[in-house]
């Protein structure tokens, strides 16, 4: 619409990171793009804390003997890991940084619904952050981040109860996000963006938080019992008077389960901004990709019976699991055949973005098929607890949600920060990290499928030269991990400054200026056309210096 | 399977072996198959397509039920093809077989307790014949533990307070990994050993010249006139106070609920520790609970004992009430329903 | 919809949040959000309701026997008081809308009275049971479980109907914890009342505040029966459950 007569606001120089100086400002804000910046500080940190855990595992079996670690202090390490990964790094990692960021922006809100909640819920990340690492530094936790009973209630002389309560109150982080995107999403959309014009980032966003809402309590209430069993010795998973250790699995696995959809919808999100974008081709199916993420959320919580097919249930709830976890697949699988038909008549840029999207498909692709094999009853029962599965998890994990994640941060950075990244290292990094992640994980299928079984830090000769590979490969994935790192800081100060619209996109983030506006927008905008319609540069400029096309001459994108 | 000096695939020494094998090939061929063949599609659409100007615009392309219909049901139907596959080998490997040679093993940090039921006892090994079904009855002492033996692909958890079972037949001679394989504390990893398949008569030879060990059925005999089982039960199970126990495993008891349950092991190590929880029918609850007075490895004994009584004389009637009885009115036989 | 420009020169009403379009769009999020909440608390308890059923199921004579013990009369009392409330806070959220600050600031007392008395009375019944040693585990150091108070019915064992009194305290601690969250949150409804913060335009507050202490009543009134009268009809001569 023209706005004859009114003045458009000259995009001024003052924008979210400069508008204030001083620690307080950043430490007491309620702009959704600052706690954003919170979070990718204390997100990094948390992952090269994980990493250096993961390093010590890959030095230890680099020989079958368990010579670089005692065993106890291994039996720590590899708990330790896998409690910081998945709680404090793959669990927030998108959400809480691209998610805050990018929410309220691709929707045309001026922040998220709960703007002290959603300070509140970082400072609740950092004080589950920081009583979790005063467990690590007084001692540690040895019972593997699965805590199952009746090790971690009655026989570990570690510090349990003092890890589960970092745990647990990291958990109302988790909801509290949750809960901002789904009334976000819901009530603060500008006029004209309706549900379908949405970009596939919100959509995935908004199943990933049904998912934090409805599991994370769970997992609460059972850290709690689990606390309440080590404390009072009541029994409650205890066979002596009547309980059931398998019980906690049942209620542990009720919500970890579902959380793996939390680390990889997010991912997904981003993987089809990336392939839509840099192919600037509408996503092809954009309803089937969107209900995938919805019908992913709602299935992934009616599978988590196959982590227990060896744990003695019945026969027939095996048969159910099994069942189910086939057709939790079949969406996940319909994403990736729309994202590799979105590339069909593309115009496809080789960007440091892309490369990572693109290496998502390939690792995903392994991933969730090697997922298939595990639901397999009769193939899991000789793999579960073996390498195979350390294997599958890390390639959906890593080779899935860390290269969304490194994808969307490399994609977006021009936005948050208003520099440019260095393209040709950016490129580098994506190589070295994609070619030491393969290195790292694909010789543990081998060694799973013959037999090794994981949390061991000694193990047969057999096994030596799949483990040596595995390390190889993992020091390649960490110095790739670094790279990135060092030159975003390095582009913070000394990087080429970029223009509002870098790539030339259509999406509602990039027609403001970068970086932001603590508002976000220096007009409300109005949303009149479709998710991923391209157009010509001059056509996506910042919102109120735009000339729309009628309606009419709009094409048909999608359904 | 060997190529070189690198084996890609564990030895296939047990009947299970091949068929869970060939399951995995033919995942493996499927995955290998689709990750090449869209990896391939997307390798070739993003040469083919690459930018060529820079703001070019490709003109949007139209979705097409068509196609997600294709790309849905092809794959929920290959899907479904591995599901009916493993659960076809899964309710082979499930269910143990009725005539196979029972072996007990009690796991505890950070051991394997074996006891074969000749009364031959190991610690971290397992001698077993070749070409004969064999049932592993399992337990745990401590935490959960998991007894894995990878040239069989068979795996199953042993839990505190309860008995788990799993089978195999060995096809091949010689000696195997045995792993634990859930985490259960500090030696973890070294709470390994070794399977030792044996020729079926190299094996009873091994069997016979270890013998002068108590079988556990005979241990059970034992702890069953200690513990004073046999004045309620009977010094050969044929029941008084107590119900009968000779010929009961296996069969059916009618409780006092009115259901009938199988005398399986489940039951009979319930029935020792938690004599409340099912009461046959026509006795009230007065057994008092061996909760924490027997160990596992004695639970196995008394379980072996009581498995090994017949029926004597078929012909012969049970003793009817007792005059220590705590009800006034007589108590009826005890049913037992013969199968 | 109309052109939205930034309205610096409208009036607005002093509670609306900057990053909110209108008053409307504020209630509304404000509204969604706790129903959001409402249904995380669900979950909350629900794993404990499962636990719950899958131990009653293990040991049903034992679960009547120990709920048999608890006091009928204080909890059904306790039932009535918080339902009680439950009007008292409708009818303060109704006040709200229609803008009389002394009514409301009158319901929200009663209320917050009414929810300190079941406060009071659940302590009450919590002492009984710590006086009979029946506070599981060892809890309470030198105050180790005893089933000796509790008449068991036939065929129950003793040591099992610790089980019942776990998630009894757990479920009715839990109760408890967000009914303490609850007053405290209605205190604060209260002082802004006082202060007249309220008005038929804006009052979300007070409606999430109700629909919270709706829902703490609901978990109540589910509670109630599964520990309080599972075993009742077998306490007057009923049949035995299998």
């Amino acid at each position: 619409m023209q706005q004859e007569g009114y003045e458009i606001p000259t995009p001024s120089k003052v924008n979210y990171i400069n508008a204030q100086y001083g620690l307080k400002s950043w430490l007491l804000t309620k702009d959704h793009k600052r706690i954003a910046l919170l979070y990718l500080g204390s997100v990094t940190a948390f992952f090269f804390f994980g990493g250096v855990y993961a390093m010590m595992i890959r030095i230890e079996l680099l020989t079958p003997r368990g010579d670089f670690l005692s065993s106890a202090t291994y039996n720590k390490v590899f708990t330790q890991h896998g409690i910081l990964m998945i709680f404090f790094f793959l669990i927030p990692a998108i959400p809480a940084t691209l998610g805050n960021f990018l929410v309220p922006m691709m929707i045309g809100a001026k922040d998220l619904a709960f703007p002290r909640i959603n300070l509140l819920s970082w400072y609740i990340y950092i004080l589950g952050g920081i009583i979790t690492i005063w467990a690590l530094l007084s001692g540690g936790v040895d019972t593997g981040w699965t805590f199952y009973a009746p090790y971690s209630t009655t026989f570990s002389n570690t510090y349990v109860v003092l890890t589960g309560l970092g745990i647990f109150i990291n958990g109302f982080s988790s909801i509290l996000t949750g809960l901002n995107f789904i009334v976000t999403i819901h009530t603060m959309r500008a006029p004209g963006m309706t549900w379908f014009r949405l970009p596939l980032f919100i959509w995935s966003h908004y199943a990933t938080s049904l998912i934090m809402i409805l599991g994370t309590p769970v997992i609460a209430i059972t850290i709690l019992l689990l606390a309440f069993e080590r404390l009072a010795r009541i029994g409650i998973f205890d066979p002596a008077i009547g309980g059931d250790p398998v019980l906690f699995q049942h209620l542990f696995w009720f919500y970890s389960h579902p959380a793996v959809y939390i680390m990889i919808l997010p991912s997904m999100g981003v993987i089809s901004e990336l392939i839509a974008n840099f192919s600037r081709k509408n996503i092809f199916g954009y309803k089937f990709v969107a209900f995938s993420s919805l019908a992913i959320a709602v299935f992934g919580f009616l599978v988590w019976g196959h982590h227990m097919f060896v744990s003695g249930q019945s026969v027939y709830a095996a048969m159910i699991f099994s069942f189910l976890s086939f057709a939790v697949a079949i969406p996940s699988a319909v994403k990736v055949f729309n994202w590799t038909a979105t590339l069909y008549k593309g115009s496809i840029s080789y960007d440091t973005p892309m490369l990572y999207g693109l290496g998502f498909i390939g690792l995903f692709l392994i991933g969730g098929m090697t997922g298939l094999f595990l639901a397999s009853i009769a193939v899991d029962v000789h793999v579960t607890d073996t390498y195979f599965v350390v294997a599958h998890f890390h390639y959906v994990m890593v080779g899935g949600t860390l290269m969304g994640y490194l994808g969307g941060l490399h994609y977006w950075w021009p936005k948050i920060s208003g520099r440019m990244y260095p393209e040709g290292w950016g490129r580098f990094a994506a190589l070295v990290v994609f070619v030491g992640f393969n290195l790292t994980f694909l010789p543990q299928f081998v060694a799973g499928y013959l037999g090794m079984p994981r949390r061991y830090h000694a193990y047969p000769p057999e096994f030596q030269v799949f483990n040596v590979l595995s390390s190889a490969g993992a020091t390649i994935l960490g110095i790739g991990t670094l790279i990135p790192v060092i030159y975003l800081v390095w582009s913070m100060r000394y990087g080429r400054h970029a223009e509002a619209n870098p790539w030339h996109l259509p999406g509602l983030e990039w027609r403001t200026p970068s970086p932001p506006p603590t508002e976000n927008f220096i007009v409300s905008p109005v949303v009149t056309w479709e998710a991923y319609e391209f157009a010509p540069p001059e056509e996506m400029e910042v919102v109120g210096t735009t000339h729309h096309r009628p309606l009419e001459d709009a094409p048909v994108a999608g359904d | 399977m060997e190529t070189g000096w690198i084996s890609w695939l564990p030895e296939a020494a047990s009947t299970l072996a091949g068929k869970v094998d060939a399951l995995y090939f033919y995942l493996s061929g499927v995955t290998a198959f689709f990750t090449l063949l869209i990896s391939g599609v997307v390798i070739f659409f993003v040469i083919r397509y690459r930018r060529r100007s820079p703001f070019e615009i490709p003109r949007p392309v139209a979705g097409s039920h068509k196609l997600e219909t294709i790309w849905t049901v092809i794959p929920l139907m290959i899907a479904m093809s591995f599901f009916v596959w493993g659960t076809n080998v899964y309710f082979q490997q499930a269910r143990s077989p009725k005539l196979a040679q029972e072996i007990y093993v009690v796991g505890k940090q950070w051991m394997w307790k074996v006891q074969h039921s000749t009364g031959q006892r190991e610690i971290n090994e397992l001698h077993v014949p070749k070409g004969r079904k064999i049932r592993l009855i399992m337990t745990s002492e401590d935490t959960i533990h998991s007894f894995y033996i990878p040239v069989f692909r068979i795996k199953a958890d042993v839990l505190p307070g309860r008995y788990t079972d799993q089978w195999f037949e060995a096809t091949k001679t010689g000696t195997f990994h045995l792993f634990c394989a859930e985490y259960c504390g500090m030696n973890h990893s070294g709470m390994i050993g070794s399977v030792i398949v044996m020729e079926p008569k190299e094996f009873d030879n091994w069997l016979a010249g270890n013998a002068g060990n108590q079988t556990p059925a005979a241990a059970g005999q034992q702890l069953f006139q200690s513990l004073g089982c046999a004045s309620c039960h009977g010094v050969s199970g044929e029941g008084g106070r107590g119900p009968t126990l000779a010929g009961l495993f296996g069969r059916q008891a009618r409780l006092t609920t009115g259901t009938s349950v199988v005398a399986d092991e489940v039951y009979i190590r319930e029935s020792i520790v938690n004599p409340q929880a099912q009461i046959v029918e026509g006795f009230t609850g007065i057994m008092p609970t061996f909760q924490g007075q027997v160990s596992e490895d004695q639970l196995l004994q008394l379980l072996a004992f009581i498995k090994s009584l017949h029926i004597e004389n078929p012909q012969q009637p049970v003793p009817a009430a007792s005059p220590a009885s705590t009800s006034a009115q007589p108590r009826p036989t005890p049913q037992l329903n013969p199968k | 919809m109309a052109e939205s420009v930034t309205a610096e020169h409208e009036v607005h009403h002093p509670a609306l949040q900057h990053h909110f379009e209108n008053l409307e769009q504020q209630r509304e999020a404000g509204t969604l959000g706790m129903w959001i909440f409402l249904v995380t608390e669900i979950m909350f308890f629900s794993a404990m309701f499962f636990a719950y059923t899958l131990y009653r199921y293990k040991f049903p004579l034992e679960f009547a026997s120990a709920s048999n013990h608890l006091s009928l009369k204080l909890g059904a009392i306790n039932t009535v008081v918080l339902i009680v409330s439950s009007f008292t806070m409708a009818f303060a959220v109704y006040n709200a809308q229609v803008g009389r600050q002394r009514r409301l600031v009158i319901s929200l007392i009663l209320t917050i009275v009414l929810g300190l008395t079941f406060l009071g009375i659940k302590a009450v019944e919590y002492h009984d049971k710590y006086k009979d040693n029946l506070i599981p585990g060892q809890l309470i150091p030198g105050h180790k479980y005893s089933p000796a108070t509790i008449h068991l019915l036939p065929g129950a064992s003793p040591q099992y109907t610790e089980m019942f009194y776990w998630i009894y305290f757990a479920m009715t601690g839990m109760h408890a914890l967000h009914m303490v969250i609850g007053v405290g949150l209605l205190s604060v409804i209260l002082f802004f009342s006082i202060r007249g913060r309220y008005d038929p335009e804006y009052h979300n507050p007070v409606e999430v505040s109700g629909l919270y202490w709706h829902f703490v009543d609901l978990i109540w009134i589910f509670l109630f029966p599964l520990l309080y009268l599972l075993g009742r009809h077998i306490e007057h001569g009923g049949t035995p459950l299998h």
